[in-house]
């Protein structure tokens, strides 16, 4: 690592998702020196797990290969992974940056030919599949993974199947020594792109989603939508790999909640919306979606996904806050209950699995991490006079779909610049 | 190709490649067939060992074009980057050995080593006849951004553009600037606490703007014309009914929208009273009242109670209604019925919706605070607006499921943004000698482009200006100009200053890469640009039509004009001349026609057909790279080619193939249509079209048509292509052999 140069005319930016790519490829193909750092062994976030975008219905994978191949081809941007921010210090114009690189023990003649993996026998959770599978000790995130070089686990470090990713590996490639690495970056702006994470769905107790395996959230049910994922494509009941025909869909799960979050995380509506057309991709006129739900907010011309969905007779709404799932116990049916608001009805369905929309929150603790910026109460970072030249990008700054994000990506770029080009006398602007 | 190109083979044996494939015969291949001057083999081509190797033939001159035989070209990029030098790539692992069973059978060993074979012949062919680009010479610095609009998202462009370090100029048509937004009396919050309405913003940033000496302004002005590329458009501005001309390095659309005229909407009684006013209206009544009592305007007597309708001709399948759901009008009514609660409690204001649509941390406080404060919301369909001395609006209640009849002193009616987007340069009439209809496009354009395509950026849906919309919301298929703000989309304040944020980045981008002969986006960076043979041209304009970029011009003599800082290298002009005289230097009918026909044709007699795929590198060719990853089998008949895009496909090449003895022809494409997704917009869609027309070359030549296959890949097709192509083996097997193999 110790070829990283940066200097106060370099544009640091933290985290490898959409917006972290965006703005790194803005800000560098506009001749700007950029570091990227991602605390995952591969950059692509949380939309690398994304089955499809609303609303063209297209393979975020699709984008992802041009963001990469503008990477490949761009020598101003240097990417590193498995890299957090430790400590900032300095001001406007001018951080000092501590960043911690955890050990890959695989280095850079790695071939991605995949016989260590082969070679291995230990399992772990799969955090591109929410765990929803195994993946080996020594393994490559996904198929689309840059850099396309492998990990290994550091539980198998002292094992068995240490010696035999050693063993396997003709081309040098793995190092079982590896440590931590220390890095310190001055830079002249920072770009925090942290992104989001998955309100956690144990927290909302009366849906059961701890105690009822056909009870998923809506990020696993993408992963479950992959031709390529763990169940090779099909949407299956967790607690009997039954497919799934019968699905509701609970809107605002943990979102617009006095209890969890209290705000709006924008994007469930449409993405249940889109998940509509999933049931039907995969079952037809046999595939049944019931969507429990405050408001729909499908703004824009995403309006079409709800009439669409409207004017599917597969397709129906029940405006309604559930109260609780429970569960029929001989046929693992989770069963929702509440009361229709149209009419005050009151319910009790039974369906084969139940998909939580699942609210946003921010990855990124800015406070724990003793980063100086404004932070809203729903921990959002927002761009304030006050934060120096340390800006907000995408999810970081608010709940937002992908357009959204990159939007403010490539508005953050353009912050980044200014603060260079003033830092700058003899290059950038007129 | 010169006689001065020193060509070097580098050929990789680790991966697995030594083990199956008889690297003696590779080397061979690329000495004798390939004819070049280097060949190299390898143990591990990409640690720092391999690649000080090839770099040091490059440093001492030994070679400047050089072909890599391992891995895909997606894969190591890192190692194997070398400047100043032309370089192909021979697939052998997830082009070969991973897609190929291991055995023993010499039938297996045969095919699999004849596939390596052809790919060494290929990527030599390739790299013969590339060049390494270099600029044109058409490059010209210009940092001077022209914001076309001087309201809420002109101004902010301009103003963020110039903290850059950049000069900007702004056109606006009317007296002043602040457009929309300088009507409201006050705007929603943009930050926490999201609680009350807020000093609207747009009064600092026009003091901002006439303040600063890097922004000129000029009023009651339009765009006359406009001319030119990125990094040198020559606008001309009618400031006042004088021209005033300038050249400016790139575009900024800020156009914003009209308000949807309400009067359309009878049953809502807009213009029968003057109690009944859109949102817009309710603001002027706001700033009248400045503070004090909002009176209505009929009588003016203080509003006591006042009912706000929702989605009024909008979110509405019904002719003449919009389809879309403007997004702001459900923070806009809570904001304004706060005016009254804030001014007095004892205010009745009621917001009549069918969704509420407050997203975000910010939408879902600032409703919080509305009902805080005592709005009511309820769910309800209006019917009718009835006029009278109080407004009676009639709706059906949707929770208590009944008919409600309702007297308020005024109503406020939430209708719809629409883009002031100019002309639709796909719909309006052709100005082809037609000097009226040229009048006409030309008084309703906006930007009034000097583009043989049209004068106003093409639309997307909606009439909104044409936007990539998800991964790439700034790409649109004019470079160099691009559009922010309501134009766009329809989007509140918040959005439109990320929006113009966001535009001013694209804009100065744009005049940095126009600067040296840099591509814009998706192909970033590459310095080829589309070369004419002119002697052999016949004026035939199917590359002005077809440019999906409006990059092409014709000059006076009707030759095509292009316009390098326009173009992003699709190549679909290539694939669209039928005499075949565009080229880039680093992709081009010779490097691909060179290619294909590079491969060893065996005898009708051997039984052993070719496949030709070609396959667009970004979507088909990492899916095939993945089928690869994954193990899949698929039949060693296939010889694969990356292209640019489909749209640079030629049908020559596909003719010349099946003259040649292919037996059968693949083409790999991105889904085109509505929701498009190739990169370059009309590049699949154009060879879609041009296949559909191969069936008359087939037919020439006496074979049947199922020899050529065009389909619409995504890159998540990692099982589907190994079947495709097995299918069409099968399919070869049934109709027979080429006959025309030599």
């Amino acid at each position: 690592m110790a070829d990283v140069i940066a200097t106060n005319q370099t544009i640091l930016v933290v985290g490898g998702g959409i917006s972290g790519m965006s703005a790194a490829l803005e800000a560098a193909e506009c001749g700007k020196d950029v570091i990227l750092i991602e605390k995952n062994p591969s950059l692509g976030g949380r939309v690398s797990k994304l089955y499809k975008y609303f609303p063209k219905m297209c393979y975020p994978t699709c984008g992802m290969e041009i963001n990469l191949r503008r990477i490949k081809a761009n020598k101003k941007v240097r990417v590193i992974t498995m890299a957090e921010v430790a400590e900032v210090t300095g001001d406007t114009g001018n951080y000092t940056v501590n960043i911690k690189v955890a050990p890959r023990y695989i280095n850079n003649n790695c071939t991605a030919c995949g016989e260590c993996s082969d070679a291995t026998e230990a399992e772990f959770d799969n955090e591109h599949n929410y765990g929803l599978n195994k993946r080996k000790g020594a393994y490559l995130p996904f198929f689309m993974a840059y850099p396309q070089r492998y990990v290994i686990d550091p539980a198998v470090i002292g094992t068995d199947d240490a010696d035999k990713v050693k063993a396997a590996c003709k081309y040098d490639a793995v190092d079982l020594d590896m440590q931590e690495e220390d890095l310190t970056l001055n830079v002249g702006a920072i770009i925090w792109a942290t992104g989001w994470q998955p309100f956690d769905a144990n927290k909302i107790q009366p849906y059961a989603y701890d105690r009822n395996p056909n009870v998923i959230t809506s990020v696993e049910f993408e992963r479950m939508m992959d031709p390529m994922g763990p169940t090779g494509g099909k949407i299956l009941r967790p607690s009997d790999n039954k497919e799934a025909k019968d699905i509701a869909f609970i809107q605002c799960a943990g979102s617009r909640d006095r209890n969890y979050l209290k705000h709006c995380s924008r994007i469930c509506c449409t993405a249940t919306l889109k998940q509509t057309t999933y049931v039907r991709e995969q079952h037809g006129d046999d595939g049944k979606s019931t969507i429990y739900y405050i408001d729909i907010r499908a703004i824009d011309r995403f309006e079409d996904l709800y009439t669409n969905a409207k004017n599917d007779s597969n397709v129906s709404f029940i405006k309604s806050k559930v109260a609780n799932v429970t569960k029929d116990k001989e046929t693992d049916n989770p069963i929702l209950n509440g009361v229709d608001t149209e009419g005050y009805n009151r319910y009790s369905n039974p369906h084969e699995l139940v998909v939580l929309a699942i609210g946003m929150q921010p990855s990124v603790d800015f406070a724990k991490l003793g980063i100086n910026v404004a932070i809203n109460e729903h921990g959002f970072m927002e761009n304030d006079a006050g934060n120096g030249s340390m800006f907000a990008a995408g999810c970081a700054s608010d709940a937002l779909d992908v357009n959204r994000a990159v939007q403010s990506a490539t508005a953050s770029a353009l912050r980044a610049i200014q603060v260079v080009n003033q830092v700058s006398t003899t290059e950038g602007g007129a | 190709m010169a006689a001065t190109k020193k060509l070097g083979a580098y050929i990789c044996k680790g991966c697995g490649i030594a083990d199956r494939l008889d690297i003696k015969q590779l080397v061979s291949t690329a000495t004798r067939d390939g004819k070049m001057n280097v060949v190299k083999e390898h143990d591990f081509l990409c640690n720092s060992e391999g690649v000080s190797m090839i770099q040091a033939d490059i440093d001492s001159g030994e070679v400047d074009h050089i072909m890599i035989a391992g891995c895909s070209k997606r894969a190591k990029t890192d190692a194997f980057s070398f400047d100043s030098v032309a370089m192909s790539r021979a697939n052998l692992r997830e082009g070969v050995i991973w897609v190929r069973p291991e055995s023993d059978d010499s039938e297996i060993e045969e095919t699999t080593q004849e596939m390596a074979d052809d790919y060494i012949r290929m990527a030599c062919a390739e790299v013969k006849f590339m060049t390494v680009p270099a600029s044109s010479g058409e490059q010209g610095r210009t940092p001077h951004v022209l914001v076309v609009g001087g309201g809420f998202t002109g101004l902010k462009a301009a103003v963020e553009v110039n903290k850059a370090g950049y000069e900007a100029t702004i056109v606006e048509k009317s007296g002043a600037l602040g457009g929309t937004a300088a009507q409201l009396y006050k705007s929603i919050p943009g930050r926490s606490p999201f609680a009350d309405p807020q000093q609207p913003e747009i009064i600092d940033l026009i003091k901002q703007v006439e303040s600063n000496s890097k922004i000129n302004v000029h009023l009651n002005s339009s765009m006359d014309n406009i001319g030119g590329a990125p990094g040198r458009f020559n606008a001309d501005i009618n400031a006042d009914g004088n021209i005033v001309s300038g050249i400016f390095g790139s575009i900024i659309q800020a156009t914003g929208f009209t308000n949807y005229d309400a009067g359309q909407l009878p049953e809502f009684a807009y213009g029968k009273s003057p109690d009944v006013v859109d949102q817009l209206g309710l603001e002027m009544l706001a700033k009248e009242a400045n503070g004090g009592a909002i009176k209505r305007p009929s009588d003016g007597k203080e509003v006591e109670n006042v009912v706000f309708v929702q989605c009024v001709g909008q979110r509405s399948e019904k002719e003449g209604h919009l389809s879309y759901c403007s997004g702001h009008c459900c923070l806009t009514s809570v904001k304004q019925a706060m005016y009254f609660k804030d001014q007095n409690p004892e205010v009745d204001a009621m917001v009549l919706y069918t969704e509420l649509r407050m997203p975000g941390a910010g939408g879902e406080d600032f409703y919080r605070n509305g009902q805080n404060k005592g709005i009511t919301f309820t769910k309800g369909e209006v019917s009718e607006v009835v006029p009278g001395s109080n407004v009676t609006v009639k709706f059906q209640d949707l929770i208590l499921n009944e008919a409600v009849e309702l007297e308020a002193d005024l109503v406020v009616l939430a209708t719809g943004m629409v883009a002031n987007s100019g002309v639709n340069v796909e719909t309006c009439a052709s100005e082809d000698d037609d000097a009226e209809a040229a009048a006409v496009n030309k008084e309703q354009a906006v930007l009034n482009l000097d583009y043989r395509q049209g004068r106003d950026m093409p639309q997307l849906v909606n009439g909104f200006t044409d936007s990539h919309f998800i991964c790439f919301p700034y790409e649109t298929r004019r470079t160099g100009i691009y559009s922010a703000g309501p134009v766009r989309r329809p989007m509140d304040m918040v959005q439109a200053t990320e929006d113009a944020t966001g535009a001013a980045l694209k804009a100065i981008q744009a005049i940095e890469n126009a600067a040296i002969g840099r591509a814009a986006h998706p192909r970033s960076g590459d310095l080829s640009f589309p070369s004419f043979r002119k002697e052999g041209c016949t004026q035939c304009k199917r590359c002005t039509v077809e440019c999906p970029f409006g990059a092409i011009n014709e000059d006076e003599q009707r030759y095509p004009l292009f316009n390098e800082a326009r173009c992003r290298r699709c190549g679909t002009c290539m694939g669209a001349c039928p005499v075949r005289v565009i080229s880039f230097e680093n992709y081009s009918t010779d490097t691909v026609g060179q290619a294909l026909k590079a491969v060893d044709m065996p005898d009708e007699f051997d039984e052993k057909p070719r496949i030709l795929l070609l396959a667009c590198e970004n979507d088909a060719y990492p899916a095939l790279d993945m089928a690869g990853m994954t193990r899949q089998e698929y039949s060693a008949f296939v010889r694969i080619m990356p292209v640019r895009c489909l749209g640079s496909v030629n049908t020559i090449w596909i003719s010349d193939a099946l003259n040649s003895g292919y037996d059968g022809i693949i083409l790999m494409g991105c889904q085109k249509g509505e929701n498009y997704q190739c990169h370059f917009v009309k590049g699949s869609e154009m060879a879609h079209y041009r296949m559909s027309k191969i069936g008359d070359t087939l037919e020439q030549l006496n074979l049947e048509k199922e020899r050529v296959q065009t389909y619409e890949i995504a890159i998540t097709d990692i099982h589907k292509v190994p079947k495709i192509i097995n299918d069409m083996a099968a399919t070869i097997e049934e109709i027979g052999m080429n006959p025309f193999k030599f």
